[in-house]
């Protein structure tokens, strides 16, 4: 199909019209036209590419009672993301070529964002034996990015092999930085609020000296490490070191732990227990600054859908994570762009090409050229309004910003070509998926 | 005297609530010198005890005390209960309000449980917290505090509170929720309060709390504290690399009879119980005249009688 944006604002802050079609950038202008052209008004809209999730828990196969590949797809469509990184802690574990290459096709054939499938760094992630990554990465799915997360890759030796051995087709291992050990039954960031509300601490150094760990084994095999969710000022330091000394790390940062400290846990409302867990409002101030001098690489959402009665109980009962695809733009701007410390063309980079060069996912280097793919989204940053259940289009409502006023709307999504929203409306599932197999 | 919703925390008091509730148990406390030790201001309320951790002296404390104000009880505790099956709290919680309870006794090993099914919306009854995680047990804090004031002022307490006491609290302060509910409720009552226990059960953030800390039980008493209170120390702490073994922690942080010897005639010793006879205290000091053990024990079920009065005896009755 044919699709014609007029007066949308480009990050760079330039205002041009876009012509679609062919699922690629056809031509760019002002005062364009095409008979039969489906015309977007994109005036006072800001154009953004779009967005590539590098971590995202879609639950299928095995928990779809939370999530499935499709809900999770139209989530992050709703979001304006055309691609999002499916982690590999479903069940079965994705940590073999049938498993990912089935997510990878569910995802083709909604057709809603490109499905990359995570793979397990050991089997069953039980940290003891390498799964099949060289399988996964010949696959269909083309897997480039392993992960256990969820689980540390605690164990010193299976961390060193699995960073070489993925060298052979430039992949990277994400680690989720959590000393197992130092945070046995932890339920909360240690510190004074933890020690008043009974809960067990959950101590920085258990993630820093996991990162300490992971750089300095990077560095000895000359390998790439992925830290996921980075979450305290300390592992911000340690990562600045880490790049200053030209070891090949890469970081990211959730939209949560930008915006959300740990006082919120005071009333024990379970909406706020999260792996890692939220921190102290100077762990939120350094990862702002650190998102904004490039410390930090990447914003991924770490979009963690449960069940109400995983969330329905009390703290130490309930399921750690929150959902975030749909919300993840809105607290970006909030957290960093309506404070002045990043750009809408940063925004692009953090959240499209440098999470998608991260995964090796092509065609996000150059967006907004002739004949670049069609991933966009079109944004309202000018709306303010309460973050409600409605705009949650996943299975699942556990989001710890319901009811809490955020800035800005995703008004259209394109991913390839193909509207996945118009309007601020999901379109219809079976029109994505025939538009998709055209 | 202001009616109480929920009792969830000792936080939730301020001075004049708490030396409210320590007042009505002096006057529930004179209602078990009786001939007929009861008050039977809530009959035909129902008050249900539900223990998801077994606890048989807080349990029984709690029934005597609606018992003797003529509230008819329901004890659901863990053993045997479809509490044991992981049926959610929510789910017993509703279950046991579809028969009509006025209030709930809450003990349960989350922290924060309570807070929880107060603040949900599942149930439309009081709830009073008897022990949540390693968070707070209010009703041990005011029987301690009530333990105490009656100790220094005697029949004269009333309207009055613990300015000036020094209390020293020795041992698992980071698993303890009853040291957290004397911190705050004795800062409160304008007692100062000392923490002593080896560096790893004494909590991070604890510069932030009210209170001073230290490691040298020997240096607390040499400062003659008022009030001793010793903390009972779990053996799997030992296990989990908290201390190197019971040997140890007794020699450094236990009450033993030397240290007894030490204290000043009018000092109180008080433990909560239940005592590990040996290890935190010896059974000299757990048996002297200066132990208020059992008057703990004693004032505990006066306590929970003002507790439940207060939350119950203006409220509408469940239908």
């Amino acid at each position: 199909m044919t699709l014609l944006i007029q007066g949308a604002t480009l990050p760079d802050g330039s205002r041009t019209d876009l012509l679609i079609d062919g699922g690629v950038v056809a031509e760019l202008g002002s005062g364009l036209s095409r008979a039969g052209a489906t015309v977007i008004d994109a005036d006072g809209l800001q154009a953004l590419p779009g967005l590539v999730d590098l971590h995202t828990h879609l639950r299928e196969p095995g928990f779809e009672q939370s999530e499935t590949v499709l809900s999770g797809s139209r989530a992050a469509a709703a979001g304006g993301f055309t691609a999002v990184h499916a982690m590999a802690n479903t069940s079965p574990v994705s940590d073999t070529a049938g498993v990912v290459e089935q997510v990878a096709s569910l995802g083709d054939q909604h057709g809603y964002v490109t499905v990359r499938p995570i793979g397990a760094v050991s089997m069953g992630l039980a940290g003891e034996r390498l799964s099949e990554i060289g399988a996964m990465a010949q696959s269909r799915a083309a897997v480039r990015v392993f992960s256990d997360d969820g689980k540390c890759v605690a164990d010193a030796l299976l961390m060193r092999r699995a960073l070489e051995y993925v060298k052979t087709f430039g992949g990277v291992i994400a680690q989720h930085a959590q000393e197992p050990r130092l945070t046995e039954g932890a339920q909360l960031n240690e510190g004074a609020l933890s020690s008043e509300l009974g809960l067990a601490g959950w101590p920085a150094v258990a993630e820093e000296a996991i990162i300490a760990r992971d750089v300095l084994l990077a560095q000895h095999v000359g390998a790439r490490l992925h830290v996921c969710h980075v979450s305290t000022a300390g592992s911000v330091e340690v990562v600045r070191w880490a790049k200053a000394r030209g070891i090949l790390v890469t970081a990211e940062v959730t939209p949560h732990h930008l915006l959300l400290d740990e006082q919120l846990a005071a009333g024990y409302d379970a909406r706020f227990k999260v792996n890692p867990p939220l921190r102290r409002a100077e762990d939120v101030l350094a990862l702002r600054a650190a998102l904004a001098d490039g410390v930090i690489d990447i914003v991924a959402t770490d979009h963690a859908p449960h069940p109400i009665e995983a969330k329905e109980c009390a703290w130490q009962e309930a399921a750690f994570g929150m959902v975030g695809l749909e919300s993840a733009l809105s607290v970006v701007q909030a957290a960093v762009v309506d404070t002045g410390q990043l750009t809408w063309s940063d925004v692009a980079r953090v959240l499209s090409s440098t999470p998608a060069e991260i995964g090796r996912l092509s065609g996000y280097d150059a967006p907004f050229r002739v004949g670049a793919p069609a991933h966009l989204t079109l944004i309202d940053p000018s709306v303010r309004r309460p973050f409600s259940i409605e705009q949650l289009r996943g299975k699942s409502v556990n989001s710890p910003y319901l009811g809490r006023e955020l800035p800005g709307r995703v008004v259209a999504t394109v991913h390839a070509g193909v509207p996945t929203v118009l309007d601020g409306e999901l379109r219809p599932v079976e029109e994505v998926a025939a538009r998709v197999a055209d | 005297m202001t009616a109480l919703r929920h009792l969830l925390s000792v936080r939730d008091l301020d001075r004049e609530a708490a030396v409210g509730i320590l007042d009505l148990a002096e006057d529930m406390a004179d209602v078990a010198t009786r001939a007929v030790p009861k008050l039977p201001t809530l009959r035909g309320r129902t008050v249900a005890n539900l223990f998801f951790e077994d606890s048989t002296r807080t349990r029984l404390s709690f029934e005597a005390a609606a018992k003797r104000l003529g509230a008819d009880v329901i004890t659901v505790s863990a053993k045997g209960s479809s509490v044991s099956k992981g049926e959610s709290l929510k789910d017993t919680a509703q279950t046991i309000a579809a028969m009509g309870i006025d209030a709930v006794v809450l003990r349960h090993g989350a922290s924060g449980a309570a807070r929880v099914l107060a603040d949900s919306g599942w149930i439309d009854a009081a709830v009073v917290n008897a022990g949540d995680g390693t968070h707070e047990h209010p009703t041990q804090g005011l029987l301690d505090s009530y333990t105490m004031r009656k100790a220094v002022h005697g029949e004269g307490s009333r309207g009055t509170d613990l300015r000036g006491l020094r209390v020293t609290i020795v041992g698992d302060i980071l698993h303890s929720r009853v040291a957290r509910s004397n911190v705050w409720l004795l800062q409160t009552l304008g007692a100062s309060v000392h923490l002593v226990g080896p560096e790893t059960l004494l909590p991070q953030g604890i510069d932030s709390w009210p209170v001073t800390s230290g490691t040298d039980f020997d240096a607390a008493l040499d400062e003659k504290p008022d009030v001793v209170m010793m903390l009972r120390v779990q053996s799997e702490r030992m296990l989990a690399a908290y201390f190197p073994n019971e040997r140890e922690y007794a020699r450094q942080w236990g009450l033993d009879d030397v240290r007894l010897a030490r204290l000043a005639p009018d000092t109180m010793v008080m433990h909560p119980g239940p005592m590990n006879r040996g290890l935190e205290i010896s059974s000299a000091a757990a048996d002297s005249a200066r132990s208020l053990v059992l008057d703990q024990v004693t004032n505990g079920v006066s306590i929970r009688m003002a507790v439940l009065y207060l939350m119950l005896a203006g409220s509408e009755q469940s239908a």
